[in-house]
C-alpha cells in the first residue's frame, strides 16, 4: 500500500493545491514541498530497512493482465529519489518564482500531478501501469508548457512537446504489448526470465524499434530533440523540473529498465551508442551558439542525454555504471543551473548571456551556487561531475572491453565535454565575474526560496563527490545493478591515479576554457557552414508534417463533411447499398421471398399506409405536407410495435415522433423558401438510391427474420429479469440494471450534445455561422 | 405564437403531462414505460409550454437551469452506480430494499429507480435545451 499512496498522493493533493496556496499565500510552496520531501524520505527509508526490492501488488484490471505491481528497486530508487527530492526544491522555488502570479495554485497543482505521474512510470513493474503513467507525464507536461496559456508561442511548444511524445507514447504502446505478449507476462521485472524467448523471437526487431523510438522521443535524441528547447516556453520552475531532471529523463530509465531484458544485441548497443552520440555533439553545438540562457541549458541538456543514452549503448559493467552516476551529477548540476538562471532573470529581467556580468557582488549567494554548478558540469575536482566525467571517458576507451570504436567515442565525447565545458562558464561564470552590466533592473541577491533549490543542488554535487557513501554510492550501486541485471560496484571516487581518462579530462577542460574565450567569433565563422542546415533541420521537418496532416484533414473534411445534407444521405446510403448488395451476391442468404399469406387485412392495411405516407413525403410541394407525410410514417411504425408486442418501442415512437414534429416546426423558420433545385437527372439518381437503400434494409430485414439468431442472450434476460433484478419489462431492466453502464455512457453523449447545441446556437451570434471559429474562440479564452 | 387556446389548453395539459410522464418513469420497472419514454413525455410538456407562452415564460416555469437538471440527472445516475462501490459490489449493481408505505404495504425501493431517475432528467434537460435554444432562435 505504500508505494501505491506515495504515486496517488500527488494526484490526491493536486485538486487542493489552489486552495492550499490561498490560504498560505506566500508560504504555500514551503508548505507543498512537505509531501515530496517526506515521500524522498520515505524511499531512502524503505530502501535502506529491506534487502531487495519493495514489491507490491492491487488487482487493477486482472483480466487483462494489468494489475496495479509496483516495485521499487535500486533504479527506481534512483529515479524516485531524484524526482522527491528536486520536487521539494522546485515546490519551493515555484512559490518564490511566481510569487504574486494569478494561477500559483494551479501550477502547484499541475506540477503535482506531474510528480505523481513520474513516479508511477519510475514505480510500475507492469508494461500496462507503465504506459498509462508515462502518457499521464506527456499530458502533465503539456499543461505545465502551456502554462502561460495566453501567449500562442506557449500554446504552439505545449502542443508539439505533446505530439512528439504522444507519437512515443504509442510506439511505447504497441512494443509493450508486442514485449508483453512475446514474454507471455507483462511484470516487467519477469521480463529477464525470458530474456532468451524475447531475444530469438522474429518480433525482437520491431520490439526494440519501437521502444527505443518511444524512449527517444521522450529523452530528446536527435532527431525528436527539437521539442525540448521549445518546451522552454514554460515557466523556468518547470524547465528545471521536468526537462532538466525528470521527465526527459524517463526515456532513459526506460532503456535501463528494459537493458537487462532486450540489451546486449548489435541492434540495441547500435542504436543506442551512434543516436547518443550524435545527440550528444549536436546538442553540444547548439548549446554553444545560443546566447539565451534557458536555451543553452535545454540544448546541453539534449547534449547530456545523448550522452547517457550514448553510455547505455556502450553497454558494459563500466558504461553503465558511468551512466548512472552521469544521470545523478547532471541532476544535481543542470537543475541547480536552471533554477540559476531563472533567478538570474527574476532579479534582473534579463535573458540573454551577452546582457550580463558582474553580478556576483549584487548576489554573492547565487554566484556561489553557480559556481559550484558550472565546476561540476565542467567537470572540475572535487565535484561529481568530475568523477561522471572521468568515468564517461574510461567506459569508451578501448582498454575497456570496446574495439577501435571507442576511440571515435572518445575524441567526440571530449570534444562535446569541451564545448559543455564553455556552456557552462558562459552560463555559470561570465553573467557573475568581469565587469558590471546595467540590467533592467537593479541586480539584488534573491530571496531564500529562490536561493535554497540551487543551493542545495550545488552543494549535493560536491557532497556526493567529497562523500561517496553517505548519497551518491547508495543511490547508484542499487540503479546500475538494476540496469545491468547483475550486481555492479561503481567506482565514486576522485582518484582514479594517473591514467589517459584524466589526461582527456583535463584536456577537455582546457580546450573548453579556450572555447569559451573564442566563442563568438566561432559562432560567427561557422553561421555560413551551419545555416543551410538549420533549413532542413528536423524542427522544419516536424512543421512540414504538422501541416501535411492538417492539410490532408483539411482536403478530407472537404470532401465528406460538404454540409449538403443530400450528399451525406446519398454517401450513407451508397455505402450501405453496396456493402450489404456485395454481401447478397456473394453469399445469397435468401432463397426466396417469404410467405405473406398470414398477414392480417390490418396489417396489410398499416403497411399501405406507411407507403403512402411516405410518397407523400417524396412528392410534397411544401414542407409542412412533407412533415405531415413522415408523421404518418413515424406513428404508423408505431403501431406496428404495439401490434407486434413491443409497447415500449411504440412510447418511445410516438414522443420521438411528436418531438421530432415540434423541431422541425421550429426549424422551419429559419429555412429558406421551399424550392427544388434538382434536375430531372438529378432527381431520378435519388430516386434509385432511394429504392436501392430501401431494399437493401428490407432484405437486411428478411434475412435477419429467416435466421433465427442465437437467442441465448434474450433468453437469458427474459429470465432472470424478474427473478434477479426484480422487474418485469425486461426492456426497462436492461437499461437501467443489465446494461446500465451502456445507458450512462448513452447519457452522457446526450448531455454532450446538448452542450455542442446550445454552443452552437448561442455562444457568439457573430460568429455562429462557423463551427470553427467558435472552436477556436473557446480555445483562446 | 400568441394562440390563447393553446395557451388555455396548455395550462392543464402541462400538469397532466408532467404526472403521467412522472407515473410512466415509475411504473417502467414492471411496465412499459422508463426514464427515457417518461422523460420524453415531461419534455413535450414543457416544448408545448415553450410553443404557448414562449421560451421565457418556460425557463422560469422550469424554475432550474437546463444544466443543472442535466447535471443533477449525471448525479443521480452515479450515485447509484456508486452505491454499488460503497457495499463491495461492481459498479453499478443493483440495491433493493423493502420500505414498508403505510397503506400499500411493502415497497420495493431500488438504485435502478435512482438510475431511471437520473435518466428522467437528462432526458428533459436535453430535449429542452435543444427546444429552446431552437424556440429563443425564432424570437
Amino acid at each position: 500500500m505504500t508505494l501505491l499512496l506515495a504515486v496517488l498522493s500527488g494526484f490526491v493533493l493536486a485538486p487542493f493545491a489552489p486552495a492550499i496556496h490561498n490560504a498560505l499565500g506566500r508560504f504555500s510552496g514551503w508548505a507543498i514541498a512537505v509531501l515530496p520531501a517526506s515521500l524522498a524520505a520515505l524511499f531512502l527509508v524503505l530502501a535502506a530497512r529491506g534487502d531487495g526490492a519493495v514489491v507490491e501488488s492491487h488487482a487493477w484490471m486482472p483480466g487483462l493482465g494489468a494489475d496495479l505491481h509496483l516495485r521499487l528497486d535500486g533504479l527506481a530508487l534512483l529515479m524516485a529519489t531524484l524526482i522527491a527530492g528536486i520536487g521539494a526544491a522546485i515546490f519551493v522555488y515555484a512559490g518564490g518564482y511566481l510569487a504574486g502570479h494569478r494561477h500559483l495554485g494551479r501550477i502547484y497543482a499541475y506540477l503535482l500531478m506531474f510528480m505523481g505521474s513520474m513516479l508511477g512510470v519510475v514505480l510500475a513493474d507492469n508494461l500496462i501501469v507503465l504506459f498509462v503513467f508515462w502518457e499521464l507525464t506527456s499530458v502533465s507536461s503539456y499543461l505545465l508548457i502551456g502554462f502561460d496559456h495566453a501567449d500562442a508561442k506557449a500554446r504552439k511548444s505545449a502542443l508539439q512537446a505533446l505530439l512528439v511524445t504522444g507519437l512515443g507514447g504509442l510506439a511505447i504502446l504497441a512494443g509493450a504489448l508486442m514485449l508483453g505478449s512475446v514474454a507471455g507476462d507483462m511484470r516487467i521485472s519477469h521480463l529477464l526470465l525470458h530474456r532468451e524467448a524475447i531475444r530469438e523471437h522474429g518480433l525482437y526487431t520491431p520490439i526494440v524499434l519501437l521502444l527505443v523510438f518511444g524512449a527517444f522521443t521522450k529523452s530528446a535524441q536527435f532527431p525528436f530533440h527539437f521539442w525540448l528547447p521549445s518546451a522552454m516556453a514554460a515557466p523556468t520552475p518547470v524547465s528545471a523540473y521536468l526537462h532538466s531532471s525528470t521527465m526527459v529523463k524517463a526515456g532513459i530509465y526506460l532503456l535501463a529498465r528494459l537493458t537487462p531484458a532486450l540489451g546486449e544485441s548489435e541492434l540495441w548497443n547500435g542504436l543506442l551508442t551512434w543516436f547518443g552520440a550524435a545527440t550528444m555533439v549536436v546538442g553540444a553545438w547548439l548549446a554553444f551558439r545560443q546566447t539565451v540562457m534557458k536555451l543553452i541549458l535545454a540544448y546541453s541538456t539534449v547534449s547530456a542525454l545523448g550522452t547517457i543514452v550514448m553510455l547505455l549503448g556502450v553497454g558494459t559493467t563500466y558504461a553503465v555504471e558511468a551512466a548512472m552516476v552521469f544521470l545523478l551529477a547532471h541532476a544535481f548540476y543542470k537543475g541547480a543551473m536552471f533554477m540559476v538562471a531563472g533567478a538570474i532573470d527574476h532579479e534582473t529581467g534579463e535573458k540573454d548571456v551577452r546582457n550580463l556580468g558582474g553580478l556576483s557582488r549584487s548576489m554573492p549567494l547565487l554566484a556561489a551556487a553557480a559556481a559550484l554548478a558550472a565546476l561540476s558540469m565542467s567537470g572540475v575536482p572535487p565535484l561529481v561531475g568530475f568523477i561522471a566525467k572521468e568515468l564517461a571517458i574510461k567506459a569508451v576507451l578501448p582498454d575497456a572491453d570496446l574495439g577501435r570504436e571507442g576511440y571515435a567515442l572518445a575524441a567526440v565525447f571530449v570534444a562535446a565535454a569541451a564545448l559543455g565545458v564553455a556552456v557552462a562558464l558562459r552560463v555559470g561564470f561570465a553573467p557573475f565575474f568581469g565587469a558590471k552590466r546595467e540590467t533592467k533592473r537593479e541586480a539584488h541577491e534573491p530571496p531564500a526560496s529562490l536561493l535554497l533549490g540551487p543551493g542545495v543542488l550545488a552543494l549535493l554535487g560536491l557532497g556526493a563527490a567529497v562523500a561517496p557513501g553517505v548519497l551518491a554510492t547508495p543511490l547508484v550501486e542499487p540503479a546500475a545493478s538494476a540496469a545491468l541485471g547483475a550486481q555492479a560496484h561503481p567506482h565514486v571516487a576522485l582518484w582514479h591515479g594517473l591514467n589517459l581518462a584524466l589526461a582527456l579530462s583535463a584536456g577537455a577542460l582546457v580546450l573548453g576554457v579556450a572555447l569559451f574565450r573564442g566563442q563568438w567569433a566561432i559562432v560567427g565563422l561557422a553561421a555560413p557552414a551551419t545555416r543551410p542546415l538549420d533549413a532542413i533541420g528536423p524542427s522544419r521537418l516536424y512543421e512540414h508534417a504538422l501541416a501535411a496532416v492538417l492539410g490532408f484533414a483539411d482536403a478530407q473534411t472537404r470532401v465528406l463533411q460538404s454540409g449538403s445534407l443530400r450528399r451525406y444521405a446519398f454517401i450513407t446510403f451508397g455505402v450501405i447499398v453496396l456493402a450489404v448488395g456485395a454481401t447478397f451476391m456473394l453469399r445469397r442468404p435468401l432463397d426466396a421471398l417469404p410467405d405473406i399469406g398470414d398477414a392480417r387485412p390490418y396489417e396489410i392495411g398499416l403497411v399501405l399506409l406507411i407507403l403512402i405516407g411516405a410518397w407523400f413525403t417524396a412528392v410534397a410541394r411544401n414542407r409542412l405536407a412533407a412533415i405531415a407525410g413522415l408523421g404518418l410514417v413515424g406513428y404508423g411504425i408505431a403501431i406496428i410495435f404495439v401490434l407486434f408486442g413491443a409497447p415500449d418501442l411504440a412510447l418511445t415512437q410516438v414522443c420521438i415522433e411528436t418531438l421530432a414534429v415540434v423541431l422541425l416546426v421550429l426549424v422551419f423558420y429559419m429555412l429558406p423558401d421551399f424550392r427544388s433545385f434538382s434536375t430531372r437527372a438529378q432527381k431520378a439518381r435519388d430516386l434509385l438510391v432511394a429504392l436501392a437503400g430501401g431494399a437493401a434494409m428490407a432484405g437486411l430485414v428478411l434475412v435477419v427474420a429467416d435466421h433465427r439468431p442465437d437467442m441465448t442472450v434474450s433468453d437469458f434476460y427474459a429470465e432472470n429479469s424478474a427473478s434477479q433484478a426484480y422487474g418485469r419489462n425486461v426492456v426497462n431492466v436492461i437499461l437501467v440494471d443489465f446494461r446500465a453502464l451502456d445507458t450512462m455512457g448513452e447519457i452522457v453523449v446526450l448531455v454532450v450534445a446538448a452542450v455542442g447545441v446550445y454552443a452552437l446556437m448561442k455562444l457568439d451570434p457573430t460568429t455562429r455561422d462557423g463551427a470553427t471559429t467558435g472552436v477556436e474562440k473557446g480555445g483562446e479564452e | 405564437m400568441n394562440s390563447t387556446i393553446l395557451q388555455t389548453a396548455t395550462r392543464y395539459l402541462l400538469p397532466l403531462l408532467l404526472v403521467f410522464s412522472i407515473v410512466v418513469m415509475l411504473q417502467g420497472h414492471n411496465k412499459p414505460g422508463g426514464g427515457f419514454i417518461g422523460g420524453l413525455i415531461g419534455a413535450a410538456g414543457f416544448a408545448l409550454h415553450g410553443m404557448a407562452f414562449g421560451p421565457n415564460a418556460t425557463r422560469t416555469a422550469l424554475r432550474a437551469d437546463l444544466v443543472v437538471v442535466m447535471a443533477l440527472g449525471l448525479a443521480f445516475a452515479l450515485v447509484a452506480g456508486c452505491l454499488a462501490l460503497a457495499s463491495g459490489q461492481p459498479f453499478l449493481t443493483g440495491l433493493w430494499v423493502s420500505v414498508p408505505f403505510p397503506g400499500f404495504g411493502e415497497v420495493k425501493v431500488g438504485t435502478p429507480l435512482v438510475f431511471d431517475i437520473g435518466v428522467y432528467f437528462v432526458v428533459i434537460g436535453v430535449v429542452m435545451t435543444i427546444v429552446l435554444s431552437l424556440l429563443e432562435e425564432n424570437a
